[in-house]
């Protein structure tokens, strides 16, 4: 049968493909910028035994190589989604507003189930996507900077002494990874508790308005 | 956004096909970044690092080292207490046994030949520089060391220029028992605060630290900081380097 089905356009094709290049990129620079800090962990520590399932010991040059290859990628995707937020005016979806912070503080009480109340969604994101999306985008900005810091501290000196010197930029770039990874777990559970269909948005721009039968449809 | 949130009227069938072409668009790409991943992994003829990475080692090199920008000095740290031992890490050149008595530092420029001693060395103005010292592992310290820039050791003794008068590309340095092995630019040789140093903290340089000639250059990582000088020559050809065998960036500068 060849129903009409209800949709919004929600992302574009660019956010998807921006989105969806920059999530193989982060994984890399995480996974390549652990293996450089492991040479010298001395933040977190962990077992022995775990670095060795998690194959991590020993590949410092393996992991310099993937990180000083991929830094490229990551700044050039990252940079064109920043462009292209600017000028298409998509920017206003993800920049918080005056009312985004009170709707952020009712949106977690509702996600810590401390309230039934739901804040009525007027736009794409809601308060807190918004502050989470816009310093996302600026901690990327920041693993930039700190990383060009211990990158070429020398070279770019007084930059690394800006950010308090070599030592205290090293740590500030494994923070930057540090947020990232709470961003990526916090991410991946709201889209899990989302659905399919927010999640099927993503891939295909698409997001079907309800009735909940024809939601059902598209999950075979 | 207020067009993003339109809701408008589609065939199901259309809708079907675009989410099938959208997966079928997914699955393509990572499987073509799991086939690049291995690809790139593998591609390395030896243990040096892959191909692509090289590539990419020589990319951020080439800007790094742009022939008209001057590699700025290292900032200046405060003095270590004296006598304070430097950390030590790495012996790989060091296990031979020496002996300080009879020690001679080759040096090979051309068709010149020089054996010179450490007090020969020593005889020369030192220069004296207080600056952090920057280990690959991530680990780095304040250090202080002394001893003969290496661009006034080059005039001193008129080594590393060619007939022509221009400067080779490279400096080879080696350890006695040829173990092991660095290579460097000639432009960071030159830098002002690469020494040929015989003391750090205010002391003679300990055996585990390089004893008794060593190279301490701060713009680059401290693996090119080649401990205990048995061998220094100059090339056009790029000579061999240890840890460029084992993976890493030849350039690693800082």
């Amino acid at each position: 049968m060849s129903d009409k089905i209800k949709i919004i356009e929600k992302h574009s094709r660019a956010i998807r493909w921006f989105h969806w290049i920059h999530f193989p990129l982060l994984m890399m620079m995480i996974w390549s910028g652990i293996l450089i800090y492991w040479a010298n962990r001395i933040y977190i520590p962990i077992s022995d035994q775990l670095s060795e399932s998690l194959r991590i010991n020993g590949r410092l040059a393996e992991g310099m190589g993937w990180h000083f290859m991929l830094m490229w990628f990551f700044t050039i995707n990252g940079a064109l989604y920043a462009i292209y937020l600017i000028v298409s005016g998509e920017w206003r979806c993800i920049f918080p507003n005056r009312h985004s912070w009170k709707q952020a503080f009712f949106v977690l009480l509702h996600d810590l189930k401390l309230t039934k109340k739901n804040p009525e969604l007027t736009e794409k994101f809601n308060g807190a996507q918004k502050i989470a999306y816009t310093l996302i985008l600026i901690n990327g900005v920041f693993a930039l900077i700190t990383g060009l810091a211990i990158y070429k501290p020398a070279q770019l000196g007084l930059l690394t002494e800006a950010l308090g010197g070599y030592e205290a930029a090293r740590l500030e770039h494994f923070i930057v990874m540090v947020i990232f990874i709470l961003f990526f777990v916090v991410h991946i559970l709201q889209v899990m508790k989302a659905g399919w269909n927010n999640f099927r948005a993503m891939i295909t721009g698409y997001q079907i308005i309800k009735p909940a039968s024809e939601t059902k449809k598209g999950q075979d | 956004m207020n067009e993003s949130n339109k809701v408008i009227e589609v065939d199901a069938k259309k809708l079907k096909l675009r989410l099938t072409l959208s997966i079928l668009t997914g699955v393509l790409f990572f499987s073509g970044l799991i086939f690049a991943y291995n690809h790139i992994s593998e591609d390395s003829s030896d243990e040096e690092a892959p191909v692509a990475v090289r590539t990419f080692f020589r990319l951020n090199e080439s800007i790094a080292s742009a022939p008209q920008k001057a590699i700025p000095l290292c900032v200046q740290k405060p003095r270590p207490a004296k006598g304070k031992p430097p950390r030590v890490n790495g012996d790989e050149g060091l296990k031979s046994p020496i002996d300080l008595n009879s020690y001679v530092i080759e040096v090979i420029s051309g068709v010149q030949q020089l054996h010179l001693t450490p007090d020969q060395i020593k005889q020369h103005p030192a220069v004296d520089i207080s600056t952090e010292f920057k280990c690959i592992e991530g680990w780095s310290q304040p250090i202080h060391y002394k001893g003969l820039k290496f661009s006034d050791f080059m005039a001193l003794y008129n080594v590393g220029k060619k007939s022509d008068g221009s400067y080779y590309k490279y400096v080879g340095l080696e350890t006695p028992d040829e173990e092991y092995y660095v290579s460097i630019d000639m432009k960071s040789m030159l830098h002002p605060q690469t020494v040929l140093a015989y003391e750090m903290n205010e002391a003679p340089l300990s055996l585990k630290n390089g004893a008794p000639l060593r190279l301490i250059i701060p713009i680059k990582y401290g693996v090119k900081s080649l401990k205990r000088i048995g061998r220094i020559f100059f090339a056009d050809e790029r000579p061999k380097d240890f840890w460029t065998e084992q993976g890493y960036d030849w350039y690693s500068g800082l």
